[in-house]
């Protein structure tokens, strides 16, 4: 296995309990992992959670992370979406300064990008965009001298393409 | 039946069959004490501080194979437990912690006696639960007992707030035993395939090794792998969690291994072909440096744990599952494969065993002058004739026991092996003595460790505890004393025991029969006198070599093949 580290996407289905969050976070600072991302709310079934968390470890290390927090009594199943095929989005929520020169830019951008206006003041536009990480960085990237005045992302959400589904087991 | 919340927690326990809880009251558990006090199949045994609770309950769950159960207060209650919880948590010990916490409406307040329980013990136990509604309580006592004793055992904590045990609300109770914990899984049987491939493995091994742990301790497979063993005629090696679950007195034992453990057992995992891991977790006291650990092995690993595997050093073949099961299986299919072992290269093995064993590592210089730390494990083997339970604190004198006191049977070598917890060694005789009232119970410790949990001397004469506590009394904080000599140039910074007290004096003052030994030719009588008292405690202050080593040794970063034996013994290293 390599020891390289490479981005990780897990999937974490978890009762939606109290401190199930602060277990799984736990692990991560306890044992020496770092969390990119996480994003976490219920699943149709409102007793159980589902996480996405992003992190950067080489393939040995990822091996045993799974091992723990599948280990952990609250997880109900764990999967790493990383090397299957899986999709995944992000959202962002950016406010930039928008002044009168700057506007007709702005929305352009927000068109290519297929991202929307959803706030305006005088001197603002809040936009919000989904898609992959790749493709937020890259809107951001575009905006060149725009002046960010917020920027919110969720995070990584990923789910596996075709009919497999993580399943709460037993 | 309605009862009331603290009445649910008694009689959920009863229902568990608890024999004992081990505990310390306080504001928070006040309505709970009150029904103890009523109860009369439990026996509540008082502590002098909450971190000889956690120690005796997790002696006696060692002892026993029970789940030991300890009872404290909120606040300072249980934070005074974390050292405890940690420790059985590191040594899968089963252990049930229930903390009492403030009333739900103050919690979050910080209200007097208010820590947050279950965040502070989260990352140091196997699971933990905070009860907020009284129709709870019981299905959460059987959850707690099925996590803390199923699959890999650990101590779970229940904290409750008070005003869920009140005693003028009475709900309905009804105890459910089978009950379903949806995220909680254990892999107890493995695959026979798996098993099948793993025994044809082993017996095409020339030069095998058994490498056996606590896990095998705690799986009750103590027979299964002195079966085993027996039946192919390997060599074996126990960690110092797994003493006794092989007889160390049988020939194929080869001793501990590990930092410090016998040049016999290192030298054979260092050059061994096959190594079969059973319930043993890898850890860094036992491989020293891990990328020269079995470097010519392959390597089967039993354990329930599947985060277990392939952690510390990859193996090639992994059995998950319960020990006891699936060494039931391999002992049948090593059978069917008996033929095929190559014994020829086996009896070439042992012949060159047998060479490293005539290092006779573990002989030391014999005085008249000074006691010898290894003579008193010596005589106190010879005088209770290896049948005791011993408990041990931490450091040199931990390391002597787990060296010279030949354990034959599992569960009668009890001490802190993963976490190291100093004070660990005179609560833990409670608990073992409290579970086998009959049976000689006897503490090894040194003059530093005992002062960390001395108050519990107070305990033992409250319960009557004929406990024996040998007290190895160098005047030094011993084993940071040898790594000042070797690693410090001699600098011994703090390891010194300034203001020691007088034992003897103060185990009187206690209660107890104080005895002191600074002779070497009374050792032996004086020993045996000090066991011979059937119904006192004993405290033995033996005075012994200031500056007596632990050897052999494998000093960190290297491997099992570069031990230093000690300066008696013969240095240099034979390379196989």
């Amino acid at each position: 296995m390599t020891t390289i580290d490479k981005r990780h996407i897990i999937s974490i289905l978890v009762e939606n309990e109290f401190g199930s969050l602060s277990r799984i976070a736990g692990l991560f600072s306890a044992r020496g992992y770092n969390i990119h991302c996480l994003s976490v709310a219920p699943t149709s079934d409102d007793s159980i959670s589902r996480m996405t968390l992003v992190t950067y470890c080489s393939d040995a290390k990822s091996s045993q992370l799974m091992k723990q927090l599948d280990k952990l009594v609250d997880v109900i199943n764990v999967k790493d979406l990383t090397d299957e095929t899986h999709i995944e989005r992000e959202m962002l929520l950016l406010k930039v300064k928008s002044t009168l020169k700057q506007r007709d830019e702005l929305k352009r951008l927000t068109d290519i990008f297929r991202a929307r206006i959803i706030d305006v003041t005088d001197t603002t536009y809040t936009i919000e965009l989904t898609g992959p990480t790749e493709k937020i960085l890259a809107f951001i990237d575009s905006l060149g001298k725009i002046k960010i005045i917020e920027q919110v992302r969720s995070g990584a959400l990923g789910i596996s393409r075709g009919s497999e589904s993580l399943e709460i087991k037993k | 039946m309605k009862l009331s919340g603290s009445e649910i927690i008694i009689e959920s326990l009863k229902k568990e069959g608890v024999d004992y809880i081990f505990g310390y009251p306080g504001g928070a558990v006040l309505h709970i004490y009150d029904a103890l006090f009523a109860a009369k199949d439990i026996k509540h045994v008082l502590v002098r501080h909450e971190q000889g609770a956690t120690h005796a309950a997790d002696g006696y769950a060692r002892a026993c194979n029970k789940p030991g159960i300890v009872l404290v207060t909120s606040g300072p209650g249980i934070t005074n437990c974390v050292t405890g919880i940690a420790t059985a948590h590191m040594d899968s010990i089963p252990m049930i912690v229930i903390s009492g916490q403030v009333s739900r409406h103050y919690v979050g307040s910080d209200a007097f006696q208010e820590a947050d329980a279950t965040g502070i013990t989260r990352p140091i136990c196997k699971h933990n639960f905070l009860i907020n509604d009284r129709e709870s309580i019981a299905e959460t006592f059987r959850k707690a007992f099925i996590i803390a004793t199923t699959g890999r055992p650990g101590p779970v904590i229940i904290d409750i707030p008070k005003d869920l045990t009140d005693p003028n609300i009475k709900i309905n109770f009804e105890y459910k035993k089978n009950i379903k914990i949806r995220s909680y899984k254990v892999k107890t049987n493995e695959c026979e395939d798996k098993i099948h491939d793993a025994a044809k493995l082993i017996c095409s091994a020339k030069k095998p090794m058994i490498y056996s742990g606590g896990g095998v301790v705690l799986s009750k497979a103590s027979a299964e792998l002195t079966k085993l063993t027996k039946l192919l005629n390997f060599p074996i090696t126990n960690t110092l969690m797994g003493l006794g679950a092989y007889p160390s007195s049988d020939s194929q034992f080869l001793g501990m291994l590990g930092m410090h453990g016998t040049y016999e057992a290192n030298m054979a995992m260092h050059n061994c072909d096959v190594l079969l891991a059973v319930g043993a977790r890898f850890d860094d006291r036992v491989t020293g440096d891990t990328k020269q650990f079995c470097p010519k092995a392959k390597i089967i690993h039993i354990d329930i744990d599947p985060s277990s595997i392939s952690k510390i050093i990859e193996v090639d073949h992994s059995l998950i599952g319960d020990t006891k099961k699936i060494l039931k299986k391999l002992i049948s299919y090593t059978t069917n494969y008996k033929n095929n072992i190559d014994t020829v290269a086996i009896d070439k093995w042992w012949k060159k065993i047998n060479s490293w064993q005539k290092k006779k590592c573990l002989s030391y210089a014999k005085s008249n002058k000074v006691i010898k730390p290894q003579a008193v494990i010596e005589s106190l083997h010879k005088i209770s004739k290896g049948k005791s339970f011993v408990t041990s604190d931490v450091g040199q004198h931990q390391m002597w026991v787990a060296q010279y006191y030949k354990f034959d049977k599992p569960n009668r070598w009890i001490n802190s092996g993963g976490l190291g917890t100093m004070g660990f060694g005179l609560p833990a005789a409670i608990g073992a003595q409290l579970a086998f009232p009959k049976e000689q119970v006897i503490c090894v410790t040194g003059e530093a460790s005992i002062l960390m949990c001395i108050q519990e001397l107070s305990t033992c004469l409250q319960y009557g505890l004929p406990i024996k506590v040998i007290n190895l009394n160098n005047r030094y904080m011993g084993m940071v004393r040898q790594w000042q000599e070797f690693f410090y140039e001699g600098r011994y910074a703090m390891s010194y025991m300034d203001a020691i007290p007088d034992f003897a004096k103060l185990a009187e003052s206690f209660g107890h029969i104080g005895m002191v030994i600074d002779n070497p030719e009374n050792l032996e009588k004086d020993l045996t006198k000090a066991l011979s008292y059937k119904n006192r405690l004993v405290f033995v202050d033996v005075i012994t070599d200031q500056t007596e080593n632990v050897y052999p040794m494998i000093v960190n970063g290297k491997g099992h093949h570069e031990m230093h034996l000690a300066p008696s013994a013969n240095e240099d290293i034979e390379l196989a």
